[in-house]
């Protein structure tokens, strides 16, 4: 089953175009350190899920690249011809001129609406290509206009459209000292929205991931394009072709509906957080080596002390002993030292992930006491090697991962909402005060259900 | 294509757009060796086909032909405009560009504004659709004028309204050159206060600008440049206030170095627009971002750096300096103290080798000297474009929307009051048809509106910082 990608806005574009690079890389390379079968399984199961075969030999990548001004999508579709390696369809991209102003009320209200049609199209047209079509992935910042609210009126679309697919939306979460004023209005009405239309959202910091370059990838001068690059590693680790606990003898057909069904049992708990590790320049590669006892425990305190990445993982949080009352310390002023869990789905790449113990996450003192912990928690597996990682690990999980950003994006948003500053320029679209009011409760809702855990 | 056709009104707003206008085709043709049309070129140009004499047909794509700036000058005296046609420009511009009358305004603002503003309207109205039509997409004008005079304080506020009127969802952005200290027209008070309350009521944003400020930089830049430090020789291409590597030849008039800064103010604002980069920033979002509350629009623009070396030996000014540079009133256009005022938000467009990384780590380190206001204390807009200016491999613009502009606005009030009071030369301006004594107490009264506006936000500064409390949801 293949999955199309949505890409909106510069970021999501940008982000897009790494994605694609980093599966086709790994596809490409030598490095699979498994039998030649299995390898060329992988990269029929990958090829079937993220490229169509057209004539050019060259796989052409199964998306839409949508952004209100034209200079980034320009640049993205001529890059990705020029790498020889695959590239996008030349027809399957829609732009205008102006931009959305970083606006999400003129993305959501204005734009939204009028090119509903062509947009639309585009995607039909991509899942018509589809065999059998998985689901749609969204890529999206929340901070600027297009990505934001126009990537909120699109997934709306997309639900509408296509009821019985999975929807699962990339959003990317700003820098905490911004990127644009606005940001945390634009993140609210964004969320809030998502939450009705998506199936799930998968979050990637920006923050978190600067530091991982800075630290663990020893970078000097970070660009977007480095950060950019991390996160598409990361996307890369979760989506390439797995064997799930079910499918055994085959790569797993329905990526997006196993990612679902394994990690958002209810509605209400949307929010996914990704951890994948080991993470650290290609050049240090070749000395290193792992085990798969030592990723597991590292990725075990990760998720548990809610740590951002390998270093400085704060080893004194434990989990509560079973039997023992929760404590009581949710009110959100208080730091959250326990990172409780509803879901948790690891992946392992490399050889001899069948020997992996991964009996520590399926302790129950990780969970909330809603769900059965063999319920909980997932693995999936394969035995080749991804993108020059000997082995690796990630981590998708259903947690408090999100609950303190969240909480700091609606607080601050909240805070400038009480002066009513830079409203009128959302009004000017169509996007009343009310409209905010409505979405800050949705928000305050989800908040709630997270931090009683 | 989209657009930005600058509006040069007045003499003053003609010369910097002569300025402008010679420096853009240098930045451009910097980035464009193969002399092709691109679409970083149509945000200012229009490419037409002259092979047959007068004005052909616009040539959308492929080899430049002929480059004309989409663009108006109005002025209704004929000197700065018949010079700009006769000079190296003049195949920039096309008669059916310009709006021009023999007279001038008399440094009366109601004469520019209601009487030849009456006058010219359907003149102005016709060639602004004649430019627009050959627009793919307007996002935005531009007006540059003088407060002080007649013709660009009045005639210049005319047109925006104007534009207001027949394209109002189009932004217009307004660099308006405010009467200095030693100003010898005497009624520039009247026609700078009568302005504001058009810019206050009419502009999206204004980029108030003071010739002190741009003197002063002028003045630095020759310091720097004659003071024969062993082994620095200034790259002259580089400097803000040069024109070299222009069109224009040698011989610079006085006010020449002073309005190449105002022109590079311009190109640097829209080169996120032009030019591609990691981390786009339109007008659009500028507007967005800095202006809080709709009358709250002036903005304190920064530049740096004001020139580079030519000596490779000498290693080029850390990067952090340039960011430092921008705080700093040296800087600025406009004399303010923006440091001991109150932030409401900043903005900071960065152009060629600055990565984010590089952005962060000046944002930490400057952030804790600088007050913002409590709802926005992360008020930081930024933008990454990767081509550098002419002559520099990377270079800074700030836009504050700062409290500091707050004395400027007392200064104009008071000396307007002045005069009020005695009702010096009021006669000249209430003989002109439609002009009243109420558009006088009107636009006083906007004005201390305003200045009252930004008084309730001083007040905030400083304070306890109260965070309002959340909704509550019932669990």
């Amino acid at each position: 089953m293949s999955i199309v990608t949505v890409q909106l806005g510069q970021c999501g574009n940008q982000i897009g175009h790494e994605v694609f690079n980093a599966i086709c890389g790994d596809v490409r390379g030598t490095h699979g350190l498994c039998s030649k079968k299995e390898n060329e399984s992988y990269r029929d199961a990958c090829k079937e899920r993220f490229f169509s075969e057209e004539e050019s030999e060259v796989p052409v990548a199964r998306a839409v690249l949508v952004d209100m001004e034209p200079k980034v999508i320009s640049q993205t579709l001529s890059i990705a011809a020029r790498s020889g390696y695959w590239k996008y369809d030349d027809r399957s991209h829609f732009c205008q001129k102006q931009g959305s102003g970083n606006n999400w009320a003129n993305g959501y209200s204005v734009h939204g609406p009028r090119h509903k049609e062509v947009i639309m199209n585009l995607v039909q047209k991509e899942a018509e290509k589809c065999d059998r079509l998985s689901g749609f992935f969204t890529m999206m910042s929340m901070a600027g206009g297009t990505g934001s609210g126009l990537g909120a009126f699109v997934t709306q679309c997309l639900r509408d459209a296509f009821p019985t697919s999975f929807i699962l939306n990339h959003v990317i979460w700003p820098y905490g000292t911004g990127e644009v004023i606005v940001q945390n209005y634009n993140s609210v009405l964004t969320l809030s929205h998502l939450y009705q239309s998506s199936d799930a959202l998968l979050v990637h910091e920006n923050d978190v991931i600067h530091k991982i370059c800075a630290q663990l990838m020893n970078i000097k001068q970070i660009s977007f394009r480095d950060v950019n690059q991390v996160i598409a590693h990361q996307l890369g680790s979760v989506f390439q072709p797995t064997y799930t606990a079910e499918s055994g003898l085959h790569y797993s057909r329905n990526p997006l509906g196993d990612l679902m069904e394994t990690l958002v049992p209810h509605p209400e708990f949307k929010m996914l957080g990704l951890r994948n590790i080991p993470q650290m320049p290609e050049n240090s590669l070749a000395y290193s080596t792992f085990s798969w006892p030592g990723l597991i425990k590292h990725l075990r305190q990760m998720l548990i002390a809610n740590a951002k990445m390998e270093e400085g993982i704060d080893w004194q949080v434990r989990p509560p002993r079973l039997g023992s009352s929760i404590p009581s310390s949710h009110s959100t002023n208080k730091p959250l030292h326990f990172n409780t869990s509803i879901a948790n789905l690891v992946i392992l790449r490399g050889k001899d992930m069948h020997s992996v113990d991964l009996g520590s996450f399926r302790d129950p003192s990780l969970y909330t006491s809603w769900l059965n912990p063999q319920d909980a928690f997932n693995a999936w597996k394969t035995p080749r090697a991804f993108n020059k990682y000997e082995k690796s690990a990630s981590l998708v999980s259903n947690s408090q991962f999100l609950l303190k950003p969240l909480d700091s994006v609606v607080g601050k948003a909240w805070n400038m909402f009480a002066s009513k500053a830079y409203i009128h320029q959302y009004t000017k679209f169509g996007i009343e005060e009310e409209d905010f009011l409505d979405s800050f409760t949705a928000l305050e809702q989800v908040i709630s259900s997270y931090a009683i855990l | 294509l989209f657009l930005v056709p600058p509006f040069a009104v007045g003499q003053c707003g003609n010369q910097v757009g002569c300025r402008f206008w010679d420096l853009a085709l240098r930045e451009h043709a910097a980035v464009n060796k193969k002399g092709i049309y691109d679409e970083a070129l149509s945000s200012f140009f229009r490419n037409v086909d002259t092979r047959s004499g007068g004005d052909g047909p616009d040539i959308y794509k492929g080899k430049i032909c002929s480059l004309k700036a989409r663009a108006l000058l109005i002025d209704m005296e004929e000197g700065v405009v018949n010079e700009i046609l006769q000079g190296p420009l003049r195949d920039v511009f096309d008669s059916k560009q310009l709006i021009t009358d023999v007279s001038g305004s008399g440094n009366n603002w109601a004469v520019g504004h209601k009487l030849y503003g009456y006058q010219y309207r359907e003149s102005i109205v016709e060639k602004l659709r004649k430019t627009a039509e050959h627009c793919d997409c307007l996002q935005c004008f531009f007006i540059i004028h003088s407060m002080g005079g007649g013709t660009g304080s009045g005639l210049g506020t005319f047109v925006l309204n104007l534009l207001e009127d027949e394209f109002p969802e189009v932004y217009r952005f307004v660099t308006s050159v405010y009467p200095s200290g030693e100003d010898d027209v005497i009624t520039s008070p009247y026609n700078s206060v009568l302005a504001m309350k058009e810019l206050n009521e009419h502009a999206d944003c204004v980029l108030p600008i003071e010739n002190e400020s741009l003197f002063d930089i002028v003045n630095k830049i020759h310091q720097m440049v004659n003071s024969g430090k062993l082994g620095s020789t200034v790259k002259q291409n580089s400097l803000v206030t040069s024109s070299a590597g222009s069109a224009k030849t040698v011989q610079e008039k006085p006010f020449d170095a002073m309005n190449n800064i105002v022109a590079n103010l311009l190109l640097n604002l829209t080169s996120s627009a032009r030019f591609e980069g990691s981390l786009n920033m339109d007008l659009n979002e500028i507007s967005m971002n800095l202006v809080p509350f709709p009358r709250l629009h002036y903005l304190v623009s920064s530049l740096t750096p004001l020139y580079t070396l030519a000596d490779v030996n000498v290693p080029s000014r850390r990067l952090d300096q340039m960011f430092s540079d921008a705080f700093s009133r040296d800087h600025q256009l406009i004399q303010a103290d923006p440091k001991h005022s109150l932030y409401l938000a900043c903005a900071l467009l960065v152009r060629g080798n600055v990565q984010v990384s590089d952005l962060r780590r000046n944002i930490e380190r400057l952030k804790p000297s600088l007050h913002f206001v409590s709802w926005n204390q992360e008020g930081w807009k930024t933008g990454l474009c990767s081509v550098p200016p002419v002559g520099h491999s990377r270079s800074l613009l700030a836009l504050a929307n700062n409290t500091c502009v707050k004395p400027t606005f007392i200064e104009l009030k008071d000396k307007f009051m002045k005069l009020y009071k005695k009702k010096a030369h009021l006669h000249h301006y209430l003989h002109t048809d439609g002009m009243e004594q109420s558009c006088f107490s009107e636009a006083i009264s906007s004005l201390s509106d305003l200045i009252e506006e930004y008084n309730e936000l001083d007040a905030t500064k400083g304070g306890p910082r109260i965070d309002p409390s959340r909704l509550k949801i019932a669990v």
